[in-house]
């Protein structure tokens, strides 16, 4: 329970993240704010500082205030607000790990479904195409995809999606893991054909539709749902990783990988920038990763004698 | 038996070269990717797109691009660079594969060594205080960025305490086994920890789910009534069983790992390996570069899958007729 409140905590926050930009620290955290200023200790203080070490080459950003209303996070290198920008990025990690996780999860029950259950050269395809996939180390798998969409973006037929869209790393990031649910999903199908109840709807003359829909479905539904919140928290990881090697979300979009990557360059000097996104992963895949253990054991109680927590 | 390992080898085979037109078609047959203006560059003139895309073999049917690609990468090994022109990929990949290797062993030992003790221990205490100690320690590991994870460490040793407690640390790169083993050892502590911690968490998870299930076995209650002792049991009894599904696991591991999938931890730290390899060739879009490493990668992963279902097809009779 204490997952879900964490992770219900997460999202709400993150959603806030507009009425937090305009109505508390009152700034705009996407286009570049360099000759910006802000208030530290009553006094006002511009958000990109001069160096006056050294040789006096370039400018450092502003260092955490832990003050809520100015810059509480500090600011990046283009003098936006940290904290905005990982509420704001918050939303887009939360948005394509749901969303991918939904459509892998989708994909996987219906591609799972029909090759356990139709057999012969459905399987065959199918199962080939798994190998395949599954044989390709995921991470070059969604960065080849990566590299080549968001150079041109994606065009199949009509539908058109621009490079920068959100649905490509969405789209990338569900195929690519389609095997991981679809593989275990075919196996439980193919003993569940052999049960008297499958044979039984065989046997009154129900349609193969009729069976998958009524009958197998509902059966197998508790192994998508136990897989979701891990997918969740895998997917989100994906993007982050993806981001953080630029080739995931776009600017001026943010998500927590790409505020890491934005955070590389200042690692020593201002190390929040990085630092603070890449807990908010932490936080989110850590109550994901409980939660999807927490409904495993609501499913299956014989389950809950092996986890513990 | 033998048959079964025909099967799968053919298998294998068949997979490597589905993986192949897979990449190739990625690289070359989606729409509005023209690889030609990359290697021309912003500003050429049409005349000189020409001239490259015949120079390279673009304007030839794909099919025979494939076999000419083919050919360079695996018969006559004289692959080379569309960027950095006259380099060449298969010398490339050999000379990062000892990097990748070096990362990759190191990290295993440390997960396997770890994974495992940490399974056992709290297995063994189940349900006392440690086991859901161990337990959370696991779900974080699998739930941070390895590369941020990577990050965070250089910060540590490299700056915040680097003149305190890690000044021994060196900077980051890779120095090669040849050099000295502890430098070696040196260099690629903070890579090892930082890679093994993902997998030590994943490893600890499945192995004390896979043990508690096995103490519940029948086999389990025969030991005791025995007289075993429960230290004994959970050794010699239900650690052995429970390897079996360890060792399939590692299998996978270590060959995507060896494969490149190691990249994130590569780039962190900069260590050329093949992944860092696979990363530059990518953001370049260096095909034959990164077609090469691709296929080196599918070649390990495929290589792990045979072996892994080899040896269970050898461990239980009855996967053989499957």
């Amino acid at each position: 329970m204490g997952a879900l409140a964490v992770l219900v905590l997460v999202i709400v926050v993150c959603l806030l993240a507009p009425v937090y930009a305009g109505s508390v620290a009152h700034v705009d955290p996407f286009p570049s704010n360099l000759q910006g200023t802000t208030i530290v200790h009553g006094r006002v203080t511009p958000v990109l500082q001069s160096n006056h070490q050294g040789l006096g080459l370039g400018v450092t950003p502003i260092g955490p205030t832990w003050d809520i209303h100015h810059y509480f996070l500090g600011a990046d290198n283009q003098g936006r607000d940290v904290f905005a920008r990982l509420l704001y990025g918050g939303r887009t990690s939360l948005l394509i790990g749901s969303t991918s996780a939904l459509l892998c999860c989708v994909l996987a029950a219906l591609l799972g479904l029909m090759a356990g259950y139709f057999g012969g050269p459905i399987d065959w395809v199918l199962s080939r195409l798994f190998d395949i996939v599954w044989a390709f180390p995921i991470y070059l798998l969604a960065i080849s995809l990566s590299v080549v969409l968001l150079t041109s973006g994606l065009q199949i037929g009509f539908i058109h999606i621009g490079a920068g869209s959100l649905l490509l790393p969405i789209i990338i990031i569900a195929i690519v893991y389609v095997p991981y649910v679809a593989r275990p999903l075919r196996g439980l199908v193919l003993s569940l054909r052999e049960r008297e109840f499958i044979q039984a709807a065989i046997g009154v003359g129900a349609s193969d539709w009729r069976i998958l829909r009524r009958e197998i479905l509902p059966n197998a539904l508790p192994s998508v749902i136990v897989f979701f919140p891990l997918m969740v928290a895998l997917d989100m990881l994906t993007e982050s990783a993806l981001s953080f090697l630029s080739i995931g979300v776009q600017p001026p979009s943010a998500s927590w990988g790409t505020i890491i990557n934005d955070g590389l360059g200042l690692l020593y000097t201002r190390p929040m920038v990085a630092i603070a996104p890449g807990l908010m992963i932490v936080i989110t895949a850590v109550s994901l990763n409980l939660l999807g253990d927490g409904v495993r054991d609501a499913l299956d109680p014989k389950a809950k004698l092996r986890g513990s927590i | 038996m033998l048959s079964f390992v025909a099967r799968r080898v053919l298998a294998a085979v068949l997979v490597l070269f589905a993986i192949s037109v897979l990449v190739f078609l990625i690289f070359f047959a989606t729409p509005g990717v023209d690889p030609a203006a990359r290697i021309a560059g912003r500003s050429a003139t049409p005349q000189i797109l020409a001239q490259v895309r015949h120079e390279f073999g673009l304007d030839r049917p794909l099919p025979i691009r494939y076999a000419l690609l083919m050919e360079h990468l695996f018969i006559k090994r004289d692959l080379t660079s569309y960027v950095n022109i006259g380099d060449k990929v298969v010398p490339q990949i050999m000379n990062a594969a000892p990097v990748t290797l070096s990362l990759v062993i190191g990290a295993a030992v440390i997960w396997l060594v770890a994974g495992i003790a940490g399974g056992v221990v709290a297995a063994r205490f189940r349900g006392r205080l440690i086991d859901p100690i161990i337990m959370l320690a696991g779900i974080s590991a699998i739930s941070v960025p390895a590369y941020w994870l990577g990050e965070v460490v250089n910060l540590i040793t490299e700056s915040r305490l680097h003149s305190s407690v890690f000044s021994w640390v060196p900077a980051a790169g890779y120095v090669p086994i040849s050099q000295g083993v502890g430098q070696w050892a040196l260099h690629l502590l903070f890579p090892w920890l930082t890679l093994a911690a993902l997998y030590a968490g994943i490893y600890a998870r499945v192995l004390r789910a896979e043990l508690v299930t096995a103490l519940g076995e029948d086999y389990v209650r025969t030991a005791r009534a025995k007289g075993l002792s429960e230290r004994r049991i959970l050794i010699r009894h239900a650690l052995r069983c429970s390897l079996i599904s360890i060792v399939s696991l590692f299998g996978l591991d270590f060959g995507s790992l060896v494969g490149g999938a190691a990249l994130l931890t590569e780039v962190v730290f900069g260590l050329p390996g093949v992944g860092q390899l696979t990363y530059t060739s990518l953001q370049d879009l260096d095909l034959p570069v990164i077609m090469g490493c691709v296929m080196y990668a599918a070649f390990f992963v495929v290589l792990a899958n045979t072996i892994v279902d080899v040896a269970y097809a050898w461990l239980d009779p009855r996967v053989r007729r499957a």
